[in-house]
């Protein structure tokens, strides 16, 4: 297999980014973390919105990434970046994998009421958590990476080179993914699972594959956005949160891997400036947005860019 | 032999709670197969409208219970009615036809919307609305003081219960909407309106979530976003008992009612995980819920 044009541009991307890092300023260096930190989590419910099922507890995988990140380094002294975000993947394919046995009987209203579930009964049990810092979570400790040694507060350049590195390879990984077998098994799961099943595939295989992995991206995500913010709290996984990354999933589309981090980038940055502008009316453009989306866009943003190409050719 | 009691007797109270909360959810559900994101957000608004309206009442030098107890009904049922209009009629009525799941997003859209207009209206000062709960005072049931207020609120979960039994069982409109869950298409055949029995579904369904918040306004301080924390737990109680019924959402009710209550009283700090540990626990062995119905799949 050669390179696709969509990987070439995808490394093109991450490596205008990582160009770009040594000219813009510390904000933006910020944001752009975040996002792409946010379109990993995103990636996950897309993958399983590809499959036809929308998690609202996507958050549970974000908030046990970004958790894996703080006590690996609170109370086993872990310091590398990697091998922290190893350790929240690790706890988190133990738990999608049990999960996932239970979940996979579930489609509609039931999966997404079920994760939103999961997720709450994690926030409940953090709440109550005292040593982990109740409601207000607790600091993450400074972190290396390989060989750098990012000070406090000034590691920004190097966590936005490391979730562009991960974001990347992530990318390409998933961009080979929806085109495989698989990838497409869970496509047409979506459009009619009896059928799939007179394929001699089983459903309940792909389905729980397809989560693992969602929720494993989605533990990297909640890993890189606790090393860029230096704080985990338990909101991380209240069911709201889980509700902004089906927001962006939406808004991004399944056409394409790309679309989840440009709209991560979209969301974030608008949220940034919106709450600064209005900060009691910004959930309501929020959700003024999503129900245009919905009604106007049923396939995202990416949609606007095939369109295009199709009337050129 | 107390605990029990006192477990009993709480888990009474907040299984009633629970059940005003979720009945509206789970009428909606019933006939319009629309799981409402929003209801908590109908609860919130029904909530500050009886905050208001009783601030207002005994800040004019009022002191009359029941005059105070009628305001709580009267605005938050018009509130209730008036918002599920508008989202009918201005949004739901767009997405028609939609897949279930889409229109679960939808209405976490409206609930966005609302949770922002209700900051725009209400400003993000607490409201308080405690004299109706302090006028009625507090009575002994054996050892144990139980207030006269939450006492009602048992009464008002009944009455709302029974209220909406016969609605469904023993009136036109009941028996029309019991043929639109049915079979949707053959009772418009049959010349049934359809989309204005949605429009008074909604509104219905609108103006119970605003109950529960009127009725429970004078117990807490109402906030920005008592709504988003109330959503969950109505979903876990609709869903424990089986989407769409009413036996359902009161069985749903009673079992998380004494859950939480049993918790609460033996080891407080799993207080919130037991409420989801249940529907997590009924929906393993029944996955529709205890009254829920299971759907072919499609071929």
């Amino acid at each position: 297999m050669g390179l696709q044009k969509s990987e070439i541009m995808l490394v093109a991307a991450a490596l205008a980014i990582g160009l770009l890092s040594f000219v813009i300023p510390d904000w933006l260096a910020f944001t752009t973390t975040l996002a792409i930190a946010s379109a990993l989590v995103v990636l996950g419910v897309v993958m399983l919105m590809r499959a036809g099922l929308v998690s609202f507890g996507q958050g549970l995988y974000y908030c046990i990434g970004g958790y894996a990140v703080g006590m690996g380094g609170r109370f086993l002294g872990v310091t590398d970046a990697l091998l922290l975000i190893g350790m929240g993947v690790v706890v988190t394919v133990a738990l999608a994998m049990v999960l996932g046995l239970l979940l996979t009987r579930y489609r509609e209203i039931f999966f997404a009421m079920l994760t939103l579930a999961f997720s709450m009964i994690l926030y409940g049990i953090l709440v109550k958590s005292h040593n982990l810092g109740s409601t207000d979570g607790f600091g993450v400790g400074d972190w290396t990476l390989l060989w750098f040694d990012p000070e406090g507060g000034k590691g920004s350049r190097t966590v936005l080179w490391l979730a562009t590195g991960v974001g990347l390879a992530v990318a390409l990984f998933l961009n080979r993914y929806f085109g495989s077998s698989m990838g497409l098994a869970c496509e047409a799961i979506r459009e009619n699972e009896v059928r799939v099943e007179y394929m001699g595939m089983s459903r309940r295989q792909i389905l729980y594959i397809n989560y693992v992995i969602a929720a494993a991206i989605g533990s990297v995500g909640g890993s890189l956005t606790s090393l860029a913010a230096g704080h985990v709290d338990p909101t991380m996984a209240y069911w709201t949160i889980s509700g902004e990354f089906v927001f962006i999933a939406l808004l991004g589309g399944t056409g394409h891997v790309a679309a989840s981090f440009i709209a991560a980038m979209i969301f974030i940055m608008v949220r940034t400036y919106a709450v600064e502008l209005f900060p009691n009316s910004w959930q309501m453009i929020l959700g003024i947005v999503l129900l245009m989306i919905i009604l106007f866009l049923p396939k995202g943003i990416w949609s606007l860019f095939t369109r295009k190409r199709r009337v050129a050719s | 032999m107390l605990t029990v009691w006192a477990i009993l007797i709480d888990g009474l109270i907040y299984a009633s709670w629970l059940f005003l909360v979720a009945a509206g959810l789970t009428v909606i559900y019933g006939v319009m197969r629309i799981l409402n994101m929003a209801h908590g957000s109908l609860y919130a608004l029904g909530a500050y409208a009886a905050a208001s309206a009783i601030g207002w009442y005994y800040n004019g030098g009022g002191d009359q219970l029941w005059i105070a107890l009628t305001l709580i009904a009267v605005c938050a049922i018009a509130i209730g009615a008036l918002a599920g209009l508008i989202m009918e009629r201005g949004v739901l009525r767009l997405m028609y036809g939609r897949d279930e799941v889409l229109m679960l997003i939808v209405t976490f859209a409206m609930l966005l919307v609302l949770e922002d207009v209700m900051k725009i209206i209400w400003g993000t000062t607490p409201y308080f609305a405690y004299q109706p709960y302090a006028a009625m005072g507090r009575f002994n049931i054996g050892v144990l003081t139980v207030s006269g207020y939450q006492l009602m609120v048992v009464g008002v979960s009944v009455a709302v219960g029974l209220a909406l039994w016969f609605w469904l069982e023993r009136t036109k409109i009941g028996k029309i909407l019991r043929s639109i869950i049915h079979d949707r298409e053959v009772s418009e055949a049959m010349g049934v309106n359809v989309r204005r029995m949605f429009t008074i579904t909604f509104m219905i369904g609108a103006a119970l979530g605003a109950i529960a918040g009127g009725v429970t306004a004078p117990i807490i301080s109402v906030v920005p976003g008592v709504g988003v924390e109330v959503i969950v737990v109505a979903f876990a109680v609709v869903v424990t008992g089986g989407l769409g019924s009413i036996t359902g959402a009161a069985i749903g009710a009673l079992i998380v009612g004494l859950a939480r209550a049993i918790s609460i009283h033996t080891m407080p700090e799993l207080e919130l995980f037991i409420v989801y540990a249940v529907m997590a626990a009924v929906l393993i062995f029944r996955p529709h819920g205890l009254f829920g119905q299971a759907v072919a799949r499609k071929i």
